[in-house]
């Protein structure tokens, strides 16, 4: 595992997590999937990747979604991250224990990458965006992106967006060992 | 008046109904869904004719002549067919990853006499139609059709086998690939008639929801020397072009009719 993901609203982590402790630099991606007064609220869909500036995938993060539903099969909705789906999503085997995660319920998320290895450690120098796309059931999709000069160091950072329907805060920092 | 609207519709056998271009109909297909995810899954499609799109308001096209090529090239069944006053609907079961092409293919012939002060029409076999004509039949007119309606949809990530062209009638080569159609990008074309380039087509492009607007809005688009040509979706929707072509016969042989009609979905970005 290259990454980690720390619930940070909330001292209750779940089994799984591992607690963000860098030891080398870690690219860390803060986001809040907002909480939403509606008649029915499912957790949304939320697909993480690297793109180039005009929009060619590079690498997927993460994916979160229902991939163990009992009966049903999760994925039939990922084509909802719809531009994930496009530039990357149907190309991949999934589920994978690189990239696939459960969904989660509002809060404020930390999620970890090693600089060191992995997805960002074979960017190659240049620009490129930190894409997130959050889609939920019986709701909106939202997506934003995060320009980022690789290498990036801390000094660069934090670089902060915020969404207005599906996602809330966004915020990307490099933690130097 | 626009010629091809109604070439369209006699190429595909509906000439009967048909008897001037003020009265020609769109041959459609609608799926419920074009990108689809998962290990398998279902679209439901809707088939029929009428002008305005996407709406049931006339006859439905026959579910006889629709045949679904899988994307590992090999022919599958459409489910749970029914045809109503107004539309056909069927469903179809995506069970291989990428993109299956879902057509009505037809070809056929048919032919108008006058007889008795009156003209007939007649649509069959060819080979039968010496045998049906009456005595004292004139001002005989014959045409053979070749006619395809179709769409696409994938499952996971788009694949071409089934897109290959059988060198019938008029097909489309999508350059740009047919599931993989997005607002504000250009998307290039290539119209085939009997499987060789179509240099000079002319291609009537109608966004769907005419509805909900006052003019049909159609867009006229003419292909280049290769057959070729380009659109940049303006805005997601259903989109909807036909092509049509058609050869006079001379010397008593039969004329030739040749039509084409998709079904497109533009996604937003």
């Amino acid at each position: 595992m290259t990454h980690r993901v720390l619930q940070t609203s909330s001292a209750v982590l779940a089994g799984l997590l591992v607690p963000a402790l860098a030891q080398a630099d870690d690219v860390v991606l803060s986001l809040e999937i907002p909480r939403l007064t509606v008649a029915e609220y499912h957790a949304p869909y939320v697909a993480i990747w690297i793109e180039t500036p005009d929009h060619q995938a590079v690498s997927t993060l993460q994916a979160w979604y229902d991939y163990d539903l009992q009966g049903e099969d999760g994925a039939t909705w990922l084509k909802d991250l719809r531009q994930w789906w496009r530039r990357a999503g149907r190309s991949l085997a999934l589920p994978s224990d690189e990239i696939t995660q459960p969904t989660r319920t509002p809060g404020t998320y930390e999620v970890s990458f090693s600089a060191e290895q992995g997805a960002f450690a074979d960017l190659s120098a240049g620009e490129y965006n930190v894409v997130i796309e959050a889609a939920r059931e019986v709701g909106g999709r939202e997506l934003i992106r995060l320009p980022i000069t690789w290498p990036l160091g801390a000094g660069h950072t934090p670089i902060t967006a915020q969404g207005e329907s599906e996602l809330g805060a966004l915020s990307l920092t490099v933690i130097e060992d | 008046m626009n010629k091809a609207w109604s070439m369209t519709a006699a190429a595909l056998g509906l000439a009967f109904t048909v008897t001037a271009a003020s009265q020609a109909h769109r041959l459609w297909l609608l799926p419920s869904n074009t990108v689809l995810s998962g290990e398998e899954s279902w679209i439901t499609v809707d088939a029929a004719v009428s002008n305005d799109l996407f709406y049931f308001n006339h006859v439905p096209l026959g579910l006889e002549s629709i045949v679904v090529t899988a994307p590992d090239g090999s022919n599958v069944a459409i489910e749970n067919g029914a045809t109503g006053k107004y539309r056909s609907v069927f469903d179809l079961h995506l069970d291989q990853q990428g993109t299956y092409r879902i057509a009505s293919v037809r070809n056929g012939f048919f032919a108008s006499y006058m007889l008795d002060g009156e003209r007939h029409r007649w649509r069959g076999q060819e080979a039968e139609f010496a045998a049906h004509l009456p005595e004292g039949a004139s001002e005989v007119e014959t045409s053979r059709y070749v006619g395809r309606v179709e769409t696409f949809a994938t499952l996971g990530a788009p694949s071409s086998e089934a897109l290959a062209p059988t060198g019938s009638g008029i097909e489309l080569v999508a350059v740009t690939h047919p599931t993989d159609l997005y607002a504000g990008e250009r998307a290039e074309f290539q119209i085939l008639l009997n499987g060789e380039p179509y240099a000079g087509a002319s291609v009537e492009l109608v966004e769907g929801g005419t509805r909900y607007r006052d003019a049909m809005a159609e867009t006229t688009l003419t292909t280049d020397d290769e057959g070729h040509f380009s659109y940049t979706w303006p805005e997601a929707g259903m989109y909807w072009f036909e092509v049509g072509h058609r050869v006079e016969g001379q010397n008593g042989e039969p004329g030739q009719n040749y039509g084409y009609a998709v079904t497109l979905e533009v996604l937003p970005l």
